[in-house]
């Protein structure tokens, strides 16, 4: 008896090890991201990173305006455009078709969620930018990006909507039903309102994803940093920036980039922290339905 | 669950009433077949578009040639070597990590809550990451810190992080859906919770939890932001895990991207890629039903 005990007593050690070095990796990337910010903010300082003329690190200017307005028109773009329709596709799959058309759309919103980000950008470079330079030139524009990311993070709300959905009770809706309610009317006053924070939990899992997605927005927004003056104009995100000039970057223009990567982080802890907070307050396990 | 309403059908009287009086219901059976129809055909679009271009490049000298003219011409066989080089390392780290990690927070957590709360929280949070987070990490630990430079460790490595979660929670979810019967009859017969563990609930688990390494494998094969500047863009045959790898993904961007007249390999490379994560979103799919099927488990 004691033998075992001590036996399990070890083996318990050993995982808590293990899970230790799991759960510190997140406090790692946090704790690394600020070291190498710390040369940018003590050179350029915080403030500049608003003040600067322009975004030219080559001549000392340091301007993120342009690329934190970027980011965020293209994510909020991509969330107006994908949230009704991935509700809509969720509603679908649940409420209007059963039996195999059902597990068919919801094979295909898998499916989606599952193509690789840089094969969206593909199609959006070769397919979506040439049909939109013919109607406003020069194609790689905020436009192409939100509808390139709207796509890509419809499957992730189309699946944690579709989950929260399910979990509406099923006397509810039979109750409205058996009262004479049309579909709609059902759909719209009980499952919509009763799946409600889990809808909204999709939706911000979708808002991180368009926030922190890089291949594809590279590949299709043309990535001018400038604050676009329409939605034909190009445009470059935090990450677009990240990506387009690690490669070449030094001192304190490379800590600059450090510098956007760490806002990036603290951005999606804090979507990831509301997501937690909703969980909590509905006792619904929000964002662990096995979508992300 | 469906419930079926009325008899919808134009010809029948009572469901045109119910139209024509009701026509928020009508609207709305319009829109979402609309709205569902347009996702579905976007995918399809897609698939169609990858399929046709990237079919007519597809042959056995694609798998088992070198690429030439900048990757215009040739193959993509040093690339599938890294490739899989960087799996392997990924998944040599993060499957180990993952499953302690797994069965500490499945079958330990309640006597240490606090701790389990922490490392669940964490794990949510690493979740959430943007890919490019991790890839600056991974060229500041891994190829600056510890000194790996560009090579296929940094970036296995750096994907381990990054499919950990994945991993953990998968894993998690096969362990739970083991009948709680197993651990009950195996304490009443005073075996130690390690022989438990090792004996009972792992092989009971072990369909679940490779089907939590396929979908790990699928997401580190998918990503390329992290890798762009962890494991580099080298296109030779790597000779050593410290040498620099490109990974399809990352060939299929630079393609695209940076050659002009690359198109048509970076649509091959696509539909390769394409294809190996179909392949294995398929085999995981098969596996839960026959796993469900056999045991009667609701696996997730």
């Amino acid at each position: 008896m004691n033998a075992t005990t001590r036996l399990d007593r070890r083996l318990e050690s050993f995982l808590r090890m293990n899970a230790a070095v799991a759960g510190s990796i997140t406090i790692g990337i946090v704790a690394y991201l600020l070291l190498e910010s710390l040369p940018a903010l003590h050179a350029v300082g915080p403030l500049r990173f608003l003040t600067d003329p322009s975004w030219n690190p080559v001549h000392g200017a340091y301007n993120v305006v342009p690329m934190v307005v970027g980011t965020l028109v293209v994510t909020v773009g991509a969330v107006l455009l994908a949230a009704p329709l991935a509700v809509a596709s969720a509603v679908f799959g649940r409420f209007y078709v059963r039996g195999a058309l059902s597990k068919l759309q919801r094979r295909v919103l898998e499916t989606l969620a599952g193509v690789p980000s840089v094969v969206y950008g593909l199609w959006g470079l070769m397919v979506l930018v040439p049909a939109l330079a013919r109607i406003g030139p020069p194609g790689q524009s905020v436009l192409a990006g939100v509808l390139v990311l709207a796509l890509m993070i419809l499957p992730t709300i189309a699946l944690v909507s579709d989950t929260a959905l399910g979990a509406v009770p099923e006397i509810h809706l039979r109750g409205a039903a058996a009262a004479g309610l049309s579909r709609w009317a059902i759909v719209r006053s009980i499952a919509l309102p009763t799946a409600r924070s889990g809808i909204l939990t999709g939706i911000l899992l979708g808002t991180g994803r368009a926030l922190g997605e890089t291949m594809a927005v590279v590949m299709v927004t043309g990535n001018v940093a400038q604050i676009p003056d329409g939605v034909f104009a190009p445009v470059r995100t935090l990450t677009a920036n990240i990506a387009l000039e690690m490669a070449y970057a030094t001192d304190a223009h490379r800590s600059a980039l450090f510098v956007s990567g760490l806002v990036l982080a603290l951005l999606t802890i804090g979507l990831v922290a509301v997501v937690d907070r909703i969980a909590q307050s509905t006792g619904q396990d929000g964002g662990r339905t096995g979508v992300v | 669950m469906w419930f079926r309403l009325r008899p919808s059908s134009w010809f029948d009287p009572a469901w045109r009433w119910r139209v024509l009086s009701a026509p928020h219901d009508a609207v709305a059976h319009l829109a979402m077949w609309s709205a569902s129809l347009a996702v579905t055909g976007v995918f399809v679009w897609i698939l169609i578009d990858v399929l046709s271009h990237g079919a007519s490049h597809l042959s056995l000298e694609l798998l088992t040639a070198a690429p030439a003219d900048a990757g215009r011409q040739g193959g993509i066989a040093p690339i599938l070597v890294s490739t899989v080089l960087i799996l392997a390392v990924c998944m040599a780290v993060a499957m180990p990590l993952g499953l302690c990690s797994a069965v500490l927070l499945s079958e330990f957590s309640r006597s240490t809550s606090g701790y389990g709360r922490f490392v669940r929280r964490s794990l949510d949070v690493l979740a959430g990451l943007p890919s490019i987070v991790f890839g600056l990490f991974g060229y500041a630990f891994f190829c600056h810190a510890l000194g790996l430079g560009f090579s296929i460790l940094s970036g296995g490595l750096t994907l381990a992080c990054m499919v950990l979660p994945v991993l953990i929670r998968s894993v998690e979810a096969a362990l739970q859906a083991v009948p709680d019967d197993i651990q009950t009859a195996s304490a009443a017969l005073g075996l130690s919770k390690t022989t438990t563990i090792r004996s009972l609930l792992l092989p009971a688990a072990a369909p679940g939890i490779a089907v939590g390494l396929i979908l790990g494998i699928g997401r580190a094969l998918a990503e390329t932001a992290a890798l762009l500047f962890t494991s580099g863009y080298v296109v030779r045959m790597p000779g050593s895990l410290f040498d620099s790898g490109r990974a399809l993904s990352v060939h299929i961007y630079d393609l695209a991207m940076n050659v002009p007249g690359g198109d048509g390999m970076a649509y091959a490379s696509a539909l390769v890629l394409l294809g190996l994560l179909l392949g294995m979103n398929a085999l995981a799919t098969t596996l839960v039903q026959r796993w469900q099927k056999s045991k009667g488990l609701v696996f997730g």
